[in-house]
């Protein structure tokens, strides 16, 4: 309905153009398509709004993460003091007062009585300084009283300082590092004793206490176990009661009622099968707590809803001309559904199982119930250990107070979002190539 | 130990099909010399046939075995424990248990005992230890006795004129059955957990008081005698944090899941759908873990110097009061689990939306167009109206999923119970209390931990109704165009 149509239409009829008419249908029209912009612009706003959040969440945990995939080692030549170290038990010297008290002497810092100032140098290197030394006193006793060169991770305030996470310029009482520390830090760095390396010791060690030597292996281990019980229950239990709702179920009231069930399942909150999983597995079958096998149990009750409802779709998906050709040929039902229907209707099978394994992989709330999130620091060797699991992981190192707790766990979630960027990936892969229409 | 025995049992019935299989042929060319008619069913049927006989009995033994074994194991333990361990009170007879298994699996136990349960520790391990290899060995000789009757049984009745293919589809339809049988044990499994301990709570807390009371504080001491032994479980503080939370959610999620969905199926072109769509499925993705991480480290205390700032600057002017007030607030607040949980449920919403938009027929559209009106006049004319109780549904669906949210509360929310409708206050929800309630020590039986039983069974009701209602709603409306 534009202006042009109606000035036309009025001529036609022969009739006078009322201008105050015109301009003020006119006018509205210029309302309605404001308006009509205006009501786009919701939209675009709204978009945007969804999209503009994912970057920013993305960006916020990258930028937070990123310096986690970095360390700084700190290189100090020690003199194995031989009235100081124990030949017979290396472990109980204190090498990191000795390396300490020897890098004061070297920086020319004289000590006080009580050695106040050795404690403050020693809580500049890791914990890890000490068991490096002891293994190597330990493999050559020979090295006592001669001097070797010791690498050990800066201790977790240490490294953020090297990262600017710390900045020099926060008054003295708010940091964690005294001013002196800072100094003593920037002599060692002139010094060229302190080496930035990427952080391997993140994806090769278990959870720690000490930041500096916490990281994901024994986490990653304990999901990918769940992972696999997990699949191991849901999916062939999944594709086969859907098998049967989809093409066997008579149409009754008992299936009616199994349908209304599992989609009510699919909906009921995850921290309620949390609570299934420590009535029935924990308290009453007595399986062990925090283990890989309770929670893979857990999330294979959870996950089982949606990959029925999702095999369910793809099988009916499938045109009902394939099993009557089938039925046709003489082949039962069974023979039918499992020779031509469900191979025709894997891909997308496939694709809605990995999504819900993706799912699982990412839950955290019935974790939390069956004890996943005590501390472990061990890597799992079987399903019935306890363990931890990535995204309990994120959530113990949140509650961590030490700060450089928070940027593990930025770096913890970024290899969370990668393992389900992959699968997600995976799976559009799969509805990709073998996507096909009927 | 069960899985060297489910590998063992996995491969006598590998060995039972290919027997089966052999058998099969020998038979039924024996038959066919004989000048007899062909066989019934092809060898592979009669081999499938000997695997089902062989495996599923045994496996049946596993399962139960799966099951049930660690309840008796414990059973047998609890009843040959000695007098001192007998005098225990109930929570710590619990630990004391939990830790002998440990000492009998050859690990540290959790607790330092005194001296002599700490013996009774070691004997205790050793019997948990003995009792389960005990066990499991039966479990073992049990599966193969069944595995070998069950081949027995087979064997014999492997002949040419066995309708095998029949019988081996028959076994397969009642697993295929057993496999959906398992969602409704789900359920059931879910309801009795729930109720059965939230029915120990509701002794010793009455329902009204749980359902009505204004006061939660479930810090009940440990020992009996010790001050601020009783706690209190009124629920209503709980109730109040969850709909305050979901309330705010909603107010992120529908508007802009709404107008997304309608942008996407109205307006978006081809490319930008093809763009925008996948964003909103990675949003979808993102783990529960992380929006609380977000929450908690980025949208809490952009928020609250956000605040503390209008709040300085409102100090000393006509709004004094307010100003003090928003100079103090905190990190944990309402309104932060609220908004970032409502960016979570953007996809949800947009989705099931964009589904139910979709579904409107075209024919309403190219009518509305005739007529001559907008696409936006269409939207809200034509396309809503008709779309609304789907639409309606979803936000159901959408609520039940906000109130049911746990990891982003927990991380962001909060703990303080308060009665509160002000969205810069710390507020406390039923899931989050739920995980402070059974994590951390906790011992089975006093009321605190049972308590996080009632407030699951109370959640797993509310959302149940509130995902019928939506269903039976999406359901009814999406029958009028089909």
């Amino acid at each position: 309905m534009t202006d042009a149509t109606l000035s036309k239409g009025a001529d036609s009829q022969g009739v006078g153009v009322d201008p105050a008419r015109v301009s003020k249908l006119q006018a509205g029209i210029k309302k309605r398509y404001a308006k009509e912009a205006r009501f786009k612009l919701y939209g675009v706003l709204a978009v945007s709004v969804a999209v503009g959040f994912l970057l920013l969440l993305l960006g916020r945990i990258i930028e937070q993460g990123h310096t986690a995939f970095y360390a700084h080692e700190i290189t100090l030549p020690v003199y194995m003091d031989p009235a100081r170290i124990d030949r017979t038990y290396p472990q109980g010297t204190n090498f990191e007062l000795l390396v300490a008290e020897q890098e004061l002497v070297r920086l020319g810092v004289q000590d006080d009585e009580q050695g106040t100032k050795a404690r403050a140098m020693r809580s500049l290197f890791s914990s890890e300084l000490k068991f490096r030394a002891a293994a190597l006193v330990r493999n050559n006793p020979n090295i006592i009283g001669q001097t070797v060169t010791i690498a050990a991770p800066a201790s977790d305030e240490a490294d953020l300082f090297y990262k600017g996470e710390i900045s020099r310029d926060t008054p003295s009482d708010q940091r964690r590092i005294s001013d002196q520390q800072i100094v003593w830090l920037d002599q060692m760095k002139a010094s060229g004793a302190v080496r930035t390396h990427f952080n391997g010791a993140l994806f090769t060690n278990g959870d720690s206490t000490e930041p500096e030597l916490a990281g994901v292996l024994g986490a990653v281990v304990g999901s990918a176990l769940m992972l696999l019980v997990t699949a191991l229950i849901a999916i062939p239990i999944g594709i086969g009661a859907a098998v049967y709702l989809e093409e066997f179920s008579p149409r009754n009231r008992i299936s009616d009622l199994i349908e209304v069930n599992i989609n009510n399942l699919a909906a009921v909150p995850s921290i309620v099968y949390g609570l299934l999983g420590v009535a029935l597995f924990i308290n009453w079958m007595h399986l062990p707590r925090s283990s890989p096998l309770v929670g893979g149990l857990v999330l294979a009750l959870m996950a089982l809803p949606t990959i029925i409802i999702a095999t369910r779709s793809s099988l009916k998906a499938v045109p009902p001309s394939i099993r009557e050709a089938a039925l046709a040929m003489g082949a039962s039902r069974t023979q039918t559904v499992f020779q031509h229907v469900l191979p025709l209707a894997m891909p997308g099978v496939m694709t809605g199982t990995i999504i819900s394994m993706a799912h699982a992989l990412g839950e955290t709330a019935p974790l939390l119930l069956i004890g996943m999130v005590s501390f472990v620091p061990g890597i799992p060797h079987s399903a019935v250990e306890p363990t931890g699991a990535l995204p309990s992981l994120v959530y113990i190192w949140e509650n961590a107070s030490e700060r450089a707790f928070h940027e593990r766990t930025a770096a913890a979630i970024l290899v969370l979002l990668a393992f389900m960027i992959v699968m997600n990936a995976g799976a559009i892969l799969l509805r990709r190539r073998f996507e096909r229409r009927w | 130990m069960i899985w060297f025995f489910l590998l063992v049992v996995i491969a006598l019935s590998a060995l039972a099909f290919i027997g089966g299989r052999g058998l099969a042929v020998r038979r039924a060319d024996a038959q066919t010399r004989a000048g007899g008619s062909k066989a019934h069913s092809r060898p592979a049927q009669h081999g499938l046939y000997a695997l089902i006989w062989v495996g599923a009995p045994s496996l049946l033994v596993l399962i139960l075995a799966g099951v049930f074994s660690g309840g008796i194991a414990h059973q047998a333990l609890v009843a040959g424990a000695s007098p001192e361990v007998e005098q225990l009170e109930p929570f710590r007879r619990e630990a004391f248990f939990s830790d002998a298994y440990l000492v009998g699996a050859g690990q540290p136990s959790q607790q330092i005992w005194p001296a002599p349960l700490a013996e009774q520790l070691t004997v205790q391990g050793r019997r948990a230890a003995e009792i389960r290899t005990t066990l499991s060995i039966g479990t073992g000789i049990a599966a193969l006795i069944a595995a070998v009757l069950g081949g027995l049984f087979v064997f014999i009745r492997i002949r040419p004129d066995l309708r095998a293919r029949n019988r081996v589809e028959d076994w397969i339809g009642v697993v295929l059955f057993a496999c959906s049988a398992v969602a409704v044990l789900t359920t059931i499994g879910i309801v009795f957990s729930l109720l059965w301990d939230s029915l120990r709570f509701f002794q010793s807390v009455p329902v009204a008081e749980f359902l009505f009371g204004t006061k939660w504080s479930p810090q009940i001491a440990i020992r009996a005698d010790q001050v601020g032994s009783s706690g209190a479980f009124g629920a209503v503080p709980l109730f109040a944090g969850t709909f305050l939370i979901m309330i705010i959610a909603m107010c992120v999620a529908a508007p802009v899941g709404l107008f997304s969905a309608i942008y996407l199926s109205e307006y978006a072109s081809r490319g930008s759908r093809a763009v925008v769509k996948p964003v909103l499925e990675i949003l979808a993705g993102v783990p529960t873990v992380v929006y609380g991480f977000f929450a908690a480290l980025t949208v809490g205390p952009a928020l609250r110097v956000f605040f503390n700032s209008i709040g300085d600057f409102l100090i000393g002017g006509p709004l004094n009061d307010i100003g003090l007030y928003l100079s103090l607030v905190q990190n944990q607040m309402a309104l932060v689990a609220g908004a970032v949980m409502g960016i979570m449920l953007i996809p949800f919403v947009s989705s099931l939306s964009d589904d139910i938009i979709n579904s409107v027929p075209q024919t309403l559209r190219d009518g509305s167009y005739a007529m001559g009106a907008t696409k936006s006049e269409t939207v809200k004319k034509v396309l809503l109206p008709a779309a609304l109780p789907g639409i309606a549904g979803a936000l159901l669906l959408a609520m039940s999923r906000a109130i049911g949210e746990t990891m982003i509360v927990t991380m962001a929310a909060g703990l303080a119970a308060k009665l509160t409708l002000n969205p810069l206050d710390t507020v406390t929800t039923v899931t989050v209390q739920i995980v402070t309630l059974l994590t951390g020590d906790q011992e089975f039986n006093s009321p605190k931990t049972l308590a996080a039983f009632g407030l699951g069974l109370t959640l797993f009701l509310v959302t149940l109704v509130l995902n019928i209602v939506a269903q039976r709603i999406v359901q009814t409306y999406r029958e009028q165009y089909d």
